[in-house]
C-alpha cells in the first residue's frame, strides 16, 4: 500500500488526466471516511448537483437529496399542460433512477433548520443530517402577502407557477369557463422565474381559447414596462396569431384583489375575469433564512460565482432561481442545470484539497411555445470573467430565434427529453 | 514603450498563468454545458444527435461551420459563437472519448 505522500506523488508523476485525478478525488474522500454532500431541493439545479457529485466522484462522494415531494414536476412544458396539449403525467417523473442507478440516498421531507457553523439540517420530522458540504437548490416562494387579499386564496385565483396540483387547478378551471368568458393574468415586476414563461402560457392558452372557447378574451396585466424576453417574437405572435383574443397591458402593478368576485384593483383601473392567475412576487425559497446571511434586495441569495459557495456561508453552495443572478443570466431550468454542474466540480475539487476550476462557462436556453407545436428559443454563454468576478454574457454569441417554428417546437420537446434525462436518468 | 514591453510581459506571464492554472477537469466541465441538449456525457436520450464518440476533427469542423454560419442551424451557430475555439477543440476531445 501506498501512503498518502506516496500516493500524490505517484499520481503527480502520471500524466494529469481526468481519471487519474478523478481517482486522486476519490481516493482522499476516501481517505476521510467519503465525504457527504446533502443537496436540498430535488428541482432543476439540486437533481444535477446530486447526479453529477456521485457521477464525477465515481460514487465516491455520499450523496443525500431531501426533497419534500415524492416526485419531480416540471414546471418547463407545464404551460402545454395548461393549455391542454400535454398530461400533468406527461411531465412527472420519479427520483427512482437517482437511488438505483447513482446511489444517490433520497430523503422525502423537509429541511428546517441549518447550523451553518456545525454543518448540521434538520428535518421537519427532527432528523438531522450531518454534512461536509450543502447544496440548497430550494427554488422559489411567494410572497402574496404583497398584493392586498392575494395570500391564502391560490385555490381561487391559482399561480400555477410550481408545477403540479396547481397546474391541474389552473387547467380545470380554463376548462370550465364559459365561451366568451375572460381569462386574466397577472405578471410580477422582474427578476422572477423563468422570464419568457408568463408570455408563452399567455400564448398557449390564447391558442386554447381560440379554439375551444370562441369569443373568449385573455387579458395580460403586465407589471414590468415592456416584454421581458423575446419581446419581437412574443409581438408577432400576440398581433399576428390572438389580435382578437390578447389584450397586453404593460405597467399594470396590481394593488388588491377580491379573490371571490375574481375582480382585481390595478394602479388606475378595475376589471372582473372569470380565470385568475396571479403569479405573485417571488424571491428565494425560505430555507435560505436559515444561513444567516443578509439577501440582496431581501430576497435572492449572493455566491462566489466560481464555486457557488454562498458568501458569508462557508460549506454551503446555492444554485438556480435562488440566486442573485449574474448580468442577463435568467432564472431558468437550463441555467439552474448548468450551476449544478459549475457547483458539482468546485465541490469535488474542494473536497480534494484544490481550487475551484478557475475558468467555468455556463450558458442557457429557454424555448417558448407560441400554440400547440411551434416554439422559438433565446440562448446565451456566459463566460467567467476574473476582473469581474461574474459570468459574462459572451458578445456576438446566443439571441433569439428568426421566427417560430414546427421544428423548433419539436426541439423544445427533446430538450425538455434530455435535461430531464440529464438530471435524473 | 516601456509601459508596453511591461504590459506585454505581464500578458504573456498571466497567460501562461492561466494555462498551468488550467483544471484537470475543463474538457469534462465545458462539455457538461452541452449535455442539457445532447445528453449527459454525449449520449442522447433520444431525439437529438449524440456527440459521444464522434471523432473530434469532425465535430471541430461541424463546430466551425456553425459558428461562420456555413452550416444550418435553428441555435447551434448561436451557441457555438460563445466558446473559444480552443474550449470547442477541449469538448470535440472529451466526446471522443465518450
Ligand atoms: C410555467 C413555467 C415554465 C417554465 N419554462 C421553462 C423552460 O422552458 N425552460 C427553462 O429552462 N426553465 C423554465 N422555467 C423555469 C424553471 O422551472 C426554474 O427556473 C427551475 O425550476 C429552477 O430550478 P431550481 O432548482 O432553482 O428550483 P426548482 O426546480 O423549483 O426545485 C426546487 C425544489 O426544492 C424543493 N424544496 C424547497 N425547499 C425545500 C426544503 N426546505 N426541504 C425540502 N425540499 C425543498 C421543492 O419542493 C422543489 O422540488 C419555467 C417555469 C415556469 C413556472
Ligand atoms: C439548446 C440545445 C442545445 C445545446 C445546449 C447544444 N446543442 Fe448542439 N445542437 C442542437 C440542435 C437543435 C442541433 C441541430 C442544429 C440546429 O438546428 O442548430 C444541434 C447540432 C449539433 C451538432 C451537429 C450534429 C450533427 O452531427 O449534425 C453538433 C456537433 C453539436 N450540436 C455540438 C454541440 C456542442 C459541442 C454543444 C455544447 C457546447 C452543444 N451542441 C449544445 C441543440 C443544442
Amino acid at each position: 500500500m501506498l501512503n498518502r505522500r506516496e500516493f500524490v506523488k505517484s499520481i503527480g508523476a502520471m500524466a494529469a488526466s481526468a481519471t487519474a485525478l478523478g481517482a486522486f478525488a476519490t481516493a482522499q474522500a476516501q481517505a476521510r471516511g467519503g465525504a457527504h454532500v446533502v443537496v436540498v431541493g430535488g428541482g432543476y439545479g439540486g437533481a444535477t448537483a446530486a447526479k453529477y457529485l456521485r457521477m464525477w466522484s465515481n460514487g465516491a462522494v455520499r450523496v443525500t437529496l431531501v426533497e419534500r415531494e415524492r416526485s419531480f414536476v416540471s414546471c418547463p412544458i407545464s404551460n402545454l399542460v395548461v393549455a391542454g396539449v400535454r398530461q400533468l403525467d406527461d411531465i412527472t417523473l420519479s427520483y427512482d433512477n437517482l437511488r438505483s442507478k447513482w446511489g444517490v440516498e433520497i430523503v422525502t421531507g423537509e429541511v428546517v433548520a441549518i447550523d451553518v457553523a456545525r454543518r448540521q439540517m434538520q428535518l421537519a420530522d427532527g432528523t438531522t443530517l450531518n454534512y461536509d458540504r450543502a447544496v440548497l437548490s430550494p427554488g422559489i416562494d411567494f410572497l402574496p402577502e404583497l398584493i392586498e387579499g392575494l395570500a391564502g386564496n391560490e385555490e381561487l385565483l391559482p399561480h400555477a407557477w410550481k408545477a403540479g396540483p396547481q397546474t391541474a387547478l389552473l387547467r380545470r378551471q380554463l376548462e370550465a369557463m364559459e365561451p366568451g368568458g375572460v381569462f386574466a393574468i397577472h405578471i410580477p415586476g422582474v427578476p422572477y422565474r423563468c422570464p419568457p414563461g408568463p408570455y408563452e402560457r399567455a400564448c398557449v392558452a390564447a391558442h386554447y381559447l381560440k379554439t375551444h372557447k370562441p369569443g373568449s378574451k385573455l387579458i395580460l396585466l403586465d407589471t414590468n414596462p415592456d416584454i421581458q424576453s423575446k419581446k419581437g417574437l412574443f409581438m408577432t405572435a400576440f398581433n399576428e396569431l390572438y389580435s382578437d383574443v390578447i389584450e397586453y397591458r404593460p405597467s399594470s402593478t396590481l394593488r388588491r384583489v377580491d379573490a371571490q368576485a375574481r375582480r382585481l384593483e390595478l394602479e388606475f383601473d378595475t376589471l372582473e375575469a372569470d380565470v385568475v392567475n396571479v403569479i405573485p412576487p417571488m424571491r428565494a425559497g425560505r430555507i435560505v433564512d436559515q444561513l444567516g446571511v443578509p439577501l440582496v434586495n431581501d430576497r435572492w441569495v449572493d455566491v462566489e460565482w466560481l464555486s457557488l459557495e454562498v458568501k458569508g456561508a462557508p460549506n454551503v453552495h446555492v444554485l438556480g432561481d435562488a440566486l442573485f443572478p449574474a448580468p442577463a443570466m435568467p432564472k431558468s431550468g437550463h441555467m439552474a442545470n448548468q450551476h449544478a454542474k459549475v457547483a458539482a466540480a468546485a465541490i469535488l475539487n474542494l473536497l480534494a484539497g484544490r481550487e475551484p476550476n478557475p475558468t467555468p462557462v455556463v450558458m442557457n436556453t429557454c424555448y417558448s411555445f407560441v400554440d400547440d407545436g411551434s416554439a422559438m428559443h433565446v440562448a446565451s454563454v456566459h463566460q467567467y470573467d476574473v476582473e469581474k468576478q461574474t459570468f459574462l454574457a459572451v458578445e456576438g454569441s446566443g439571441g433569439v430565434s428568426t421566427a417560430a417554428s414546427h421544428l423548433e417546437g419539436q426541439y423544445a420537446l427533446v430538450w425538455a427529453k434530455n435535461v430531464w434525462a440529464d438530471m435524473l436518468a | 514603450m516601456k509601459t508596453t514591453m511591461a504590459a506585454a510581459i505581464l500578458c504573456l506571464l498571466g497567460a501562461a498563468g492561466i494555462a498551468q492554472a488550467q483544471d484537470p477537469d475543463l474538457a469534462r466541465n465545458l462539455a457538461a454545458t452541452c449535455a442539457n441538449c445532447h445528453g449527459t456525457n454525449g449520449h442522447s436520450a433520444g431525439g437529438m444527435d449524440s456527440l459521444a464518440g464522434e471523432a473530434p476533427d469532425r465535430m471541430m469542423r461541424k463546430l466551425m461551420e456553425f459558428r461562420s454560419g456555413e452550416r444550418p442551424a435553428t441555435i447551434m451557430h448561436q451557441i457555438a459563437k460563445g466558446y473559444t475555439e480552443d474550449q470547442l477543440r477541449l469538448i470535440a476531445e472529451f466526446f471522443a472519448k465518450q
